[in-house]
């Protein structure tokens, strides 16, 4: 945590933009240093499954529409749609879709490779959750640019055979 | 072991029409980290190889993880470029891959 500042000695003006600084970062210290109890933590196979796939890029959020169920009976079996808006033209397509689990004992859930052929960046799966955690999808565009997608999943019977 | 491949496809099709192709496949993916009753590791056996082709060119492919559902199900789309068969390639652990065939049936 940085210090905490002394109000005192601060311009109205100073203390009003110290404020706003620190609420826009509140939400990233609340995640990573103040977990709510029983909140996923990704697993460090899942940190350098995501190092290996995103490798420089810096994954935007948006365009991506995950369909998965909220809740999951059975986390061996859990349906998953994936559509990404792109015109999936000789331009502008999507080459890749990476599907990623935050705690599976396997991050790396699958790849599917796409081409302007297939018209619509659109893939239907089933996958397996071990436990309550975030599914998180990345999608690789013909620039070379990423775009990202995290979806909460609550499970109630996990899955992976544990 | 693989058994039982299936290629779902729209019962007719027009050039240009963009399509989904449902595909299924019978397979334990075995994740490799489950025991048997003597607490004996049950090793990993998974599909983890897809490829789709049209005419002999590529059109889809896919790589799966132990986090792939036991009888893997995938489904795609593709515009058709014209007529055709579709050949679906599932690879296992064991290097043995299944094909299955189907023809696209244009109006």
């Amino acid at each position: 945590m940085p210090d905490p500042i002394d109000i005192s000695i601060l311009s109205r003006r100073e203390f009003i933009a110290a404020g706003a600084a620190a609420a826009a970062l509140a939400p990233f210290v609340a995640r990573a240093e103040d977990p709510a109890p029983g909140t996923p933590a990704p697993s460090q196979k899942f940190k350098d499954d995501f190092a290996r796939i995103a490798g420089s890029a810096n994954p935007i959020e948006g365009k991506i529409m995950v369909d998965l169920p909220e809740t999951a009976e059975n986390g061996n079996f859990v349906p998953i749609t994936i559509a990404v808006d792109s015109p999936m033209t000789d331009a502008d397509y999507i080459k890749a879709i990476h599907l990623l689990s935050t705690e599976n004992p396997a991050a790396h859930v699958a790849t599917f490779h796409l081409s302007p052929v297939n018209a619509v960046a659109r893939v239907q799966s089933r996958m397996r959750l071990a436990k309550t955690q975030d599914v998180v999808v990345l999608a690789e565009q013909s620039n070379g640019e990423m775009l990202i997608s995290t979806t909460r999943v609550k499970v109630v019977i996990g899955g992976c055979g544990i | 072991m693989a058994a039982n491949p299936r290629i779902k496809l729209p019962e007719t099709a027009a050039i240009g029409d963009v399509i989904e192709i449902k595909t299924l496949i019978t397979h334990v993916m075995e994740t490799g980290n489950r025991h048997d009753k003597t607490g004996k590791p049950i090793p990993r056996d998974i599909i983890h190889a897809f490829v789709a082709k049209f005419e002999g060119k590529e059109i889809f492919r896919a790589e799966f993880g132990p986090g792939i559902s036991a009888n893997p199900y995938l489904a795609f789309h593709m515009r058709v470029p014209g007529p055709g068969v579709f050949e679906i390639a599932w690879t296992d652990d064991h290097g043995v891959t299944t094909v299955a065939t189907a023809p696209l049936k244009l109006v």
